[in-house]
């Protein structure tokens, strides 16, 4: 799939005689390149996680904020380039505002897929911006239940039951596929979720990684929150294990 | 006696109008008159309009301004039906309702009741009066007649009416509301929604039942003095 496009890739708004937009593919790369983020939505809410990758051991840990809060109902996991994901996520939370403003209630979460995605094809349409490099997994519970969306650089946005994008995504997305996510809760979900990670995580080429996940289920009264520290525990002790039983073998 | 009709006064509703809950949707009421000063410019105006399909309004007070909301409102909730893919909520209109109000506080003069029938909440009744406050009540009542039906709803209002019972109750109301207010008058219209649909109901003024002191409808009280009783008149 890796090709140049020599000539037809220096703006956004230039096509190939191929017919691909060579920039948006190379923003997509952009994303490739950034730790693996996953979602995945179980029979009472969603549960998502990030790889973050450690820069520099001199950062505290819990710095480097990879999920956000888009609204009281709702949350953002973002992968690739961090300073994009900034603006995306405070588009996002201006966009949940002002619909509950006008409209006088939560927006609903495929409202909310469908602005965040409309605002990043935006950028792919005129020479002078360019594309956001990166991808967005979007878990809500509104009133029609839980429900996962991912948005990509090109402005895709489409609903799944298990999303995953980074460097593992093909590793990860094989495994979420094992998993009966339509039996599954939430609680059973981070667990699944963890080990996931812990078992994509490349050690040879990438060192150290912190693991940061979040829910909205039932269990949190369909608040978007971070994964309670004891669960959260409980998670990455049980995702080690399961690495040194593979191991093993 | 004041024979200088101001013809040229602005049309008001001085009406009544009502919206109650019960179970499995809402019944709005309204009755007919639209005064310009002392004059009636229309004894049987229709004071429930449709927002969507499934979301209906009661207007009072100044005719242009209630009207001139409902058509805004039904615009926005339009493009928000087309936006959203499925029927507005009642919540999300009676909201669109009450940020206009407020925000033109100053320049409008209507007091409005919101009433519909959604698959997440049901029946809905929601009051947006002058100054642009939005109350979701079991029941509503609005517009001049209104002040002569604060005590009959606080002894008639029963949680859990059906159908007939709360029709009922709304027709009571209106013509009670009819035989003290020289601003109300006419007909009384009903709309009923459920997840059912919508019906509209009309009663003509003159078969609704009389109250205290009403005289039956007659030609000329110079019948009286030909009928069985001829000194009725006598204290």
């Amino acid at each position: 799939m890796s090709s140049i496009g020599t000539g037809y890739d220096l703006s956004v708004t230039t096509f190939s005689p191929d017919g691909r937009v060579f920039q948006i593919e190379y923003a997509a790369k952009a994303v490739d390149n950034s730790g693996t983020v996953i979602g995945i939505k179980c029979k009472d809410g969603i549960v998502m996680g990030v790889e973050k990758l450690i820069a520099s051991k001199m950062m505290l840990p819990g710095s480097n904020r990879r999920i956000h809060s888009v609204h009281r109902h709702s949350g953002m996991a973002v992968a690739g380039l961090a300073a994009d994901g900034r603006q995306i996520v405070a588009r996002a939370k201006s966009e949940a505002t002002n619909y509950q403003s006008v409209y006088g209630e939560p927006i609903p979460v495929k409202e909310l897929a469908e602005r965040v995605a409309s605002y990043v094809h935006l950028c792919t349409l005129y020479w002078w911006l360019r594309p956001f490099g990166c991808g967005i997994i979007l878990g809500g519970y509104d009133r029609d239940g839980p429900q996962l969306y991912m948005v990509e650089p090109s402005g895709i946005s489409y609903r799944y039951f298990g999303a995953a994008i980074g460097k593992g995504k093909q590793a990860a997305k094989t495994e979420i596929e094992k998993l009966k996510l339509s039996e599954m809760t939430c609680r059973e979900g981070v667990i699944e979720v963890a080990k996931i990670i812990y078992k994509v995580h490349d050690e040879a080429k990438d060192k150290a990684f912190e693991l940061e996940m979040s829910w909205v289920c039932d269990e949190s009264k369909q608040q978007h929150q971070k994964v309670p520290d004891d669960l959260l525990e409980e998670a990455k002790v049980a995702a080690r294990t399961a690495l040194e039983e593979m191991d093993a073998d | 006696m004041d024979l200088e009709m101001n013809l040229n006064a602005p049309h008001s509703m001085g009406t009544t109008i009502i919206g109650v809950t019960y179970n499995g949707g809402v019944v709005l009421g309204a009755d007919s008159r639209t005064s310009t000063g002392m004059y009636v410019a229309n004894r049987a105006s229709d004071k429930i309009t449709q927002l969507t399909d499934n979301v209906y309004v009661c207007r009072s007070g100044s005719a242009a301004d209630s009207q001139i909301v409902s058509d805004y409102v039904r615009y926005f909730l339009h493009q928000h039906t087309i936006q959203l893919g499925q029927s507005a909520t009642s919540k999300v209109a009676a909201n669109l309702i009450r940020l206009l109000s407020y925000n033109n506080k100053n320049m409008l003069e209507t007091g409005l009741i919101v009433g519909g029938w959604d698959k997440y909440e049901g029946g809905k009744i929601y009051a947006i009066p002058l100054g642009g406050t939005l109350i979701e009540q079991p029941f509503a009542i609005g517009g001049s007649g209104s002040s002569y039906l604060y005590g009959f709803f606080d002894q008639a209002w029963k949680e859990g009416m059906t159908k007939d019972e709360a029709e009922q109750l709304v027709v009571k109301a209106v013509s009670l509301a009819i035989a003290r207010d020289g601003a109300s008058g006419g007909v009384v219209r009903t709309v009923i929604i459920n997840s059912e649909g919508v019906t509209r109901n009309f009663y003509p003024g003159d078969k609704l039942q009389l109250w205290h002191e009403e005289l039956e409808p007659q030609n000329s009280l110079l019948d009286l003095l030909n009928s069985s009783n001829p000194e009725p008149m006598n204290i």
